[in-house]
């Protein structure tokens, strides 16, 4: 045994040994020109290019030549490949195989970062947050990795791509070929690409916690890397790395298509174009993700079926996880039917081996075998700059190939060796003898039955069944040999117990199978298992065992919905052309509420308000007893925003912008609609005192996150006072909390006034034509309020802070445009009024912190009355469908006439976001943005039975239902169809229920439980799910 | 500190006519003479309306309810409540009124106890009557509340309070009524992008049927132990749940899953317990079963988002119509502490959506007062009931138009003045305004 070992060792020893000039050999030199010809095979040279009866000559790591007719010069090893294929190896462009596994101190933009540290503490003169790590080079970390190399090759892989995946700049990657040799010798392309993402990773510092915050952290490094070409003030290695690498293709990791788009906005803010590394989601919104004209690096790594047979957990699982898990094997042919360019990698598989049924499933969904096969070759090697080495089989490039027993894409297909520059790898040895097939097995005392082997020569799969009285199935092992073939199962009945049988390969024609065994009770058997026919397709696989391409229909899948979530349209409406009748409506206008009037709405505008207008071609709507209201305006809002709405890590965080992270895809978006709500100012949090810039967005539902923002709104920012910017209820225990500055009223004063200090000599230095003061985005939005270019919302509750800020802003030079929430307006109402400042408060919210024990009811009605421009938010997706309501309770508290309390959801905060001019009223050439209500839109009672944006009806009740009975079905449908898929035997993961993420100011993201997050969670269980952290 | 800023605070008060400090809102007096309201709109509680009716009550309780003139009553108290409506006074069940003062100040916070077992501890003792939350609460109408506690799996026991009162012995309407538990969750929650729980691990509804045996084996524990004369060593715990077995408690389960309902409803079978459902988001999934069984639904809110994107959006507002089309008998509790004011709009927001206007007012008095065992004393106004109840000058289930001018609780005129009133009169003050109360 030891001599065996050491034998071994001997052989690698010399394996290893290539030529390379500068290392020393122990021992005589053992150089070995690896010189082989392959002939008679079909050689696929490219997707273009076939050679039948081909001969392929390889020198050491090289290919000497390929063709037809070649001479095979004497001294080459001959491998004759009647009958078989040759393929290029293929290329994976993304991988992590040879990079150590960083250690997960932090995933996704998590950790609030009260255990993190604000700056940088890596040794070293790097920048100061450390996911901003360009100087990372995967050159000199990789390692050969053996046991990830066989995996890789297992698949026909022969190099690939590897890249350290951590942080949101990630340095450079290398590509590499597979074989088993010293790390200087597989190197093809050791500065390949620079990678970025949106994931913090490991880095320890706190900021960014959002995923605005990851975009606004790479936006101000290309604004910082610019700046330091140009100065001498400062060594920084991580800005000097980012701009040197900023040479290299640019690869960027995303998730979805919304993440898709983000990316691709800053490429396109800084000249850039990106090549993205996606999850395969394209197909959700395949026409926006082609107008990018990016090179795409998508998986095939599609969801396995869920359980589905408990109807009720079948309920967990949600209607996108239905529709992704039928049409995600539609994503490689939609990107080829889209003509956008892309490479396959086997990246995110959870199990390899799924990598080409896969595959085969993509095809069988309309991807065509000639680009399955480019993606895999030609385009990695393309993106990765390698083309001129593999990819395709040429005089020169490197001896990277496989040896395949059929066509590549065919479910039957063999893969028997990789070869990686000019190293071979013999997946399943060539001259054996394919077991795969149906066989009868029979013996004495057993009875006879159906055994199938499957699955692929070196990995096979083994089922049992037998029919009639005792009709079972039953899985079995196999191992194989050479020609010894052992073999056990157990039928759990007649007998009980393993069955072993060895044996041995007695006929390869049909193939026989036949040995003794073992029952179960010990007593012996003979056994023979005699050939009847192929295996049954591979589980997973379409294309079926014919496979061949003239019987090849695609399969079949539901229709696309837009957005791709529950209430996602198949098509999104359009605006039309209507004329409502006889309804009561409330204008906002000096003519009031008007009784028994008609409302023409065309081309997306209101065309007319009346009586007795005449409907010329619109439709015409009868709305007799029905009232029609301007659309609700919600002044703060934080739905339809992606991961995170607070940038609570630093207390100025000027520089993040909602604009960056609007999430199209959020339910509540449609379910405000049900509630009259049309459009919605998403706030950044109030976790500090100056957060990020907003966005106005009108409720579109079904279009993509630009199309969703209020086309040329006024730029607003976000600021906060009180309770959440000093942290009063974060308990001591999660992380080092009291400690970022500031923690009392006191402080908070000070952060104002050193930033708008800052800010004023920002903009000075900047003043000059030929500044080269570095631009500072975070300072760049405070001089934007300083030049009344930016407004300002803020957070606020007691009268103290409330004064000192209008303080501040009088001494800074500044304006506040609104001070949100500002329970205790009513307090200081007079201060506000004579400042122009508007009040957006709640209703009658209290009494849920110390700071709102004197909010009060009568608020709204108080400074309204005072001559404050005022208006009710809500802060909270459920509120906010109902504001109508909301609006109602300053008539139940305090008495205010019907007309104003509608105008505080609807007028107010229009004139508080500068957008009356195009919304809060139902006047002529304004939006027709409106409400059809049940009753009077006041009263508990009313229901929102249509709502329109832009002339167009997003919410329509009675549709709705239509839709529901639609959606219901097709849900039915796909888990029919996934019911089948695990009745095929694939595999099934449980349904887990995702419950949607809302937020209200002073969450916290992210990930699964951050510090605010199981603050909050506690709180919620203390009040066992049935209080609500408002601000 | 505290003792100065309260000086101070009750001195401003002082210094404005209108305004009373806290501290000045008395809980109301025995009713000393019978009472007659007259030209109301009347809903009695049950469904039935009572145009341009009369009620009487005397002694705390109701004397007479009828159509058109009321008998004359000598001495009697008249309000003339002509084009105004009269409800039952409104019962809140399930709540933390009264528990808890401020959410986020852990000190004003007595409705979570640690451990997972508590059958033993009882709200009753905790209630503060002398919250500045109830009389904004009271002021909307609602008259009656079950301070319930939260946490753990055994929670704890719960008492029907009175909404004025000196202390909470006084302000006890109905003691130790039930038991609430949290029932376990057979679902896997994640969070969107987080990864799927492995195959191998120990599934949601194993998990969850552990925790289920664990309650079968202490219940069995617990029955034996009441049925004992003399247990060998006493248990307070054990004790504590022998209403349960005489019917003299109820077991109020939280659960929301219709999986956990059907589990809560064989549980409750098996024990021969009277058991309510509180929260039943899915109920209407399981109708059938609760209406055979008898088994009714405290509902949380009507005013919620739907628990699942697929689900039709105004689902929480059509839940109770689905409940009473199925036959359950449902009630409402609406949430929290101070957000209790908007239970009558919380039971409003399911008219739009089926329910009938008088069926919504049942909901929260009759329904509520079934489910909470005090409907022989309260929940309509029906001849010898408890004299609760409130005039509003408009529909009560409505916003636009609930004002509550006059209150009582077993026949005592209750102070409708609030600390919102009174900063209210207070800032109008400041300004020159008339207040609109």
């Amino acid at each position: 045994m030891k001599k065996l070992l050491l034998f071994c060792v001997a052989l690698m020893t010399l394996h290893l040994s290539r030529a390379q000039e500068t290392f020393p050999v122990n021992g005589s030199w053992d150089v070995r020109t690896g010189q082989y010809a392959f002939t008679n095979a079909t050689i696929v040279v490219s997707a273009d290019q076939t050679i039948t009866n081909g001969t392929l000559l390889v020198k050491d790591q090289l290919i000497e030549a390929v063709g037809q007719n070649l001479n095979v010069p004497k001294g080459y090893v001959k491998v004759d490949l009647k009958g078989k294929y040759i393929y290029p190896a293929l290329v994976d462009a993304f991988t992590t195989y040879g990079i150590p596994e960083a250690p997960r101190q932090a995933t996704g933009f998590s950790g609030y970062g009260r255990g993190g540290v604000p700056v940088s503490t890596k040794p070293g003169a790097f920048g100061w947050n450390e996911a901003i790590r360009p100087d990372v080079n995967a050159k000199s970390l990789f390692h050969v990795n053996t046991a990830k190399a066989e995996e890789l090759k297992r698949n026909g892989f022969g190099t690939v791509q590897s890249l350290v995946q951590d942080g949101i700049a990630r340095g450079t990657s290398v590509v590499v070929n597979l074989a088993d040799d010293r790390d200087n010798e597989v190197m093809l392309n050791d500065q390949a690409a620079a990678h970025y993402s949106f994931s913090k990773g490991t880095a320890a510092t706190n900021y960014p916690s959002s995923l605005m915050g990851s975009i606004a952290l790479l936006r101000q490094t290309y604004y910082d890397a610019q700046w330091y070409k140009g100065q001498s003030k400062e060594y920084n290695i991580s800005l000097a790395e980012f701009n040197r690498t900023q040479a290299l293709p640019q690869v960027f990791e995303v998730s979805d298509v919304q993440s898709i788009l983000r990316a691709d906005k800053i490429a396109k803010e800084f000249g850039k174009q990106y090549i993205f590394k996606t999850d395969g989601q394209e197909y959700q919104r395949i026409d926006a993700v082609k107008a990018i004209g990016g090179t795409f690096i998508i998986p095939v790594s599609f969801p396995a079926a869920y359980d589905v047979e408990d109807p009720i957990e079948a309920r967990n699982v949600s209607y996108a996880q239905l529709k992704n898990w039928e049409m995600a094997p539609t994503n490689p042919a939609a990107l080829e039917k889209a003509g956008v360019r892309f490479a396959i990698t086997s990246y995110g598989l959870t199990n390899p081996r799924d990598f080409w049924s896969n595959i085969r499933t993509a095809i069988g969904y309309g991807l065509s075998e000639k680009q399955a096969l480019r993606s895999l070759t030609e385009i990695p090697a393309q993106i990765l700059g390698v083309s001129n080495k593999v990819g395709t089989l040429a005089k020169g490039k490197m001896a990277n190939f496989i040896i395949t027993s059929a066509e590549l894409f065919k479910p039957d297909n063999v893969i028997y060796e990789t070869w990686t520059g000019g190293r071979q790898f013999a997946i399943s040895k060539m001259e054996l003898t394919d077991l795969r097939g149906t066989y009868t097995l029979s013996g004495t005392n057993l009875a006879a039955s159906t055994l199938i082997i499957s699955g692929t020569p070196g990995n096979y799969e083994v089922s049992l069944s037998r029919t009639g009285a005792d009709s079972a199935r039953t899985r079995g092992s196999i191992t194989r040999t050479g020609d010894i073939v052992n073999l056990y199962f157990d039928f759990k009945n007649k007998p009980s117990g393993n069955i072993r049988l060895g044996g041995y390969i007695s006929s390869t024609s049909p193939v026989t199978l036949r040995g003794d065994g073992i029952m179960p009770d010990g007593s012996s058997i003979k056994w023979t298992a005699t050939y009847s026919g192929t295996a049954p397709g591979n589980s997973g696989s379409l294309a079926g065992k014919s496979g061949t391409p003239a019987a090849k229909s695609v399969a079949s899948v539901g229709q696309a919905i837009y957005p791709f979530t529950a209430f996602g349209y198949t098509q999104v409406p359009k605006a039309e052309t209507v004329l409502f009748k006889n309804a009561t409506v409330w204008t906002n206008e000096k003519e009031g509420v008007l009784k028994n009037a008609d409302v023409l709405i065309e081309n997306g505008k209101i065309k007319a308000v009346g009586k007795n207008l005449s409907a010329g071609g619109a439709k015409v709507v009868d709305a007799t007893g029905k009232h029609i209201s301007p659309g609700i305006v919600d002044e703060h809002s934080h739905i339809a925003a992606s991961n995170g709405i607070n940038e609570g890590t630093q207390s100025v965080t000027s520089e993040v912008r909602i604009a960056d992270v609007i999430d199209g895809e959020d339910v509540n978006i449609y379910r405000q609609l049900a509630g009259g709500v049309t459009t919605s100012h998403i706030l950044h949090g109030s976790a500090n005192a100056i957060g990020g810039q907003t966005q106005l967005i009108k409720l579109r539902w079904g279009m993509l996150p630009e199309q969703l923002k209020f086309e040329g709104s006024d730029g607003f920012i976000k600021f906060a006072l009180g309770e959440n910017v000093k942290q009063s209820n974060v308990p001591q225990q999660y992380g080092s909390a009291y400690t970022r500055f500031p923690q009392t009223r006191m402080g908070v004063e000070q952060v104002y006034v050193d930033a708008f200090t800052r800010a004023k000599e920002y903009k000075a230095a900047r003043a000059g034509k030929n500044s080269t003061a570095r631009r500072d985005l975070e300072l760049d939005a405070l001089a934007e309020i300083l030049d009344g270019k930016r407004f300002i919302t803020c957070h606020s509750y007691v009268q103290s802070e409330i004064n000192m800020l209008m303080h501040v802003a009088d001494s800074m030079g500044f304006k506040i445009n609104t001070f949100t929430h500002i329970l205790e307006g009513y307090k200081v109402a007079d201060k506000m009024k004579a400042r122009k400042i508007a009040g957006s408060t709640f209703s009658d919210w209290w009494a849920y912190k110390m700071e709102v024990a004197e909010a009060i009811p009568y608020n709204g009605k108080l400074m309204h009355e005072v001559g404050v421009l005022t208006g009710f938010n809500s802060d909270d997706a459920e509120m906010a469908r109902r504001l109508n309501q909301e609006a109602a309770k300053a008539v139940t508290y305090g008495q205010l006439g019907q007309e104003d309390a509608l105008k505080l959801v609807t007028l107010n905060p229009a004139k508080m976001l500068h957008v009356d001019n195009r919304i809060g009223s139902l006047k002529p050439g304004k939006d027709a943005d409106l409400v059809v209500w049940s009753d009077n839109p006041l009263s508990v009672y009313a229901v929102a039975e249509k709502t329109y944006v832009d002339g167009v009806p997003y919410w329509d009740y009675a549709k709705d239902a239509e839709r529901q009975k639609a959606m219901k079905a097709d849900e039915g449908r796909i888990i029919q169809k996934m019911l089948e898929a695990k009745g095929k035997g694939n595999s099934t993961q449980r349904p887990a229920f995702q419950r949607p993420r809302l937020y209200e100011c002073q969450d916290i993201e992210e990930s699964a439980y951050t510090v605010a997050d199981s603050y909050n969670g506690m709180l919620q269980n203390q009040a066992a799910q049935q209080s609500q952290n408002k601000n | 500190m505290k003792k100065k800023f309260l000086l101070g605070f009750g001195g401003l008060m002082l210094s404005t006519v209108l305004s009373f400090g806290q501290a000045n809102i008395m809980p109301a007096k025995a009713q000393a003479g019978p009472v007659v309201i007259t030209g109301a709109t009347i809903h009695i509680g049950n469904g039935q309306v009572i145009n341009n009716g009369f009620i009487a009550f005397d002694k705390g309780k109701i004397t007479a309810v009828g159509e058109g003139t009321a008998p004359a009553t000598t001495g009697a108290t008249v309000i003339n409540a002509a084009g105004k409506q009269v409800y039952p006074g409104f019962i809140c069940p399930n709540t933390s009124l009264g528990l808890v003062e401020f959410e986020a100040v852990r000190a004003t916070d007595d409705e979570t106890e640690t451990g997972e077992l508590n059958p033993h501890i009882r709200s009753l003792i905790a209630y503060n009557t002398d919250s500045k939350v109830i009389p904004t609460v009271r002021s909307n109408g609602v008259l009656l509340a079950q301070p319930t506690p939260q946490g753990g799996a055994i929670s704890g026991q719960s008492s029907v309070m009175m909404l004025d009162g000196w202390n909470w012995e006084d302000a006890a309407y109905k003691t130790d009524i039930g038991i609430h538990i949290n029932w376990p969750v057979a679902r896997a929650a994640r969070r969107r992008g987080s990864i799927t729980p492995g195959q191998g691990q120990e599934s949601p509804a194993e998990r969850a049927q552990k925790q289920i045996d664990e309650f079968t084996s202490l219940f069995a524990q617990a029955q034996a132990y009441a049925a004992g004369s003399k247990p060998a060593v006493s248990n307070v715990r054990l004790a504590a749940m022998k209403g349960l077995f005489d019917g003299s408690k109820k077991l109020f389960v939280n659960a929301n899953g219709a999986k956990e309902i059907l589990q809560a409803t064989n549980f409750a079978k098996k024990f021969g317990i009277q058991l309510v459902i509180v929260g039943g988001k899915e109920s209407y999934l399981v109708a059938d079963v609760l209406k055979d069984n008898q088994v009714p639904v405290i509902i949380q809110e009507t005013q919620a988002l739907p628990d699942k994107d697929e689900d039709d959006v105004y689902l929480p507002y059509k839940l109770p119509h689905l409940l009473q089309d199925a036959g359950v008998l449902y009630g409402l509790s609406g949430i929290g502490f101070w957000r209790q004011r908007n239970l009558p709009f919380e039971a409003g927001q399911a008219v739009g959506y089926g329910l009938s206007k008088e069926q919504a007012v049942s909901m929260i008095t009759l329904n509520n007062a079934k489910i909470l065992g005090i409907d022989k004393t309260t929940g309509t106004l029906e001849t010898g009931k408890d004299a609760n109840l409130f005039i509003s000058t408009g529909d009560a289930l409505d916003m636009l138009t609930l004002n509550v001018e006059n209150a009582f609780i077993k026949g005592k005129s209750i102070n409708l003045d609030n600390l919102h009133k009174q900063l209210y009169r207070r800032y109008s003050e400041k300004y020159s305004l008339t207040p609109k109360l």
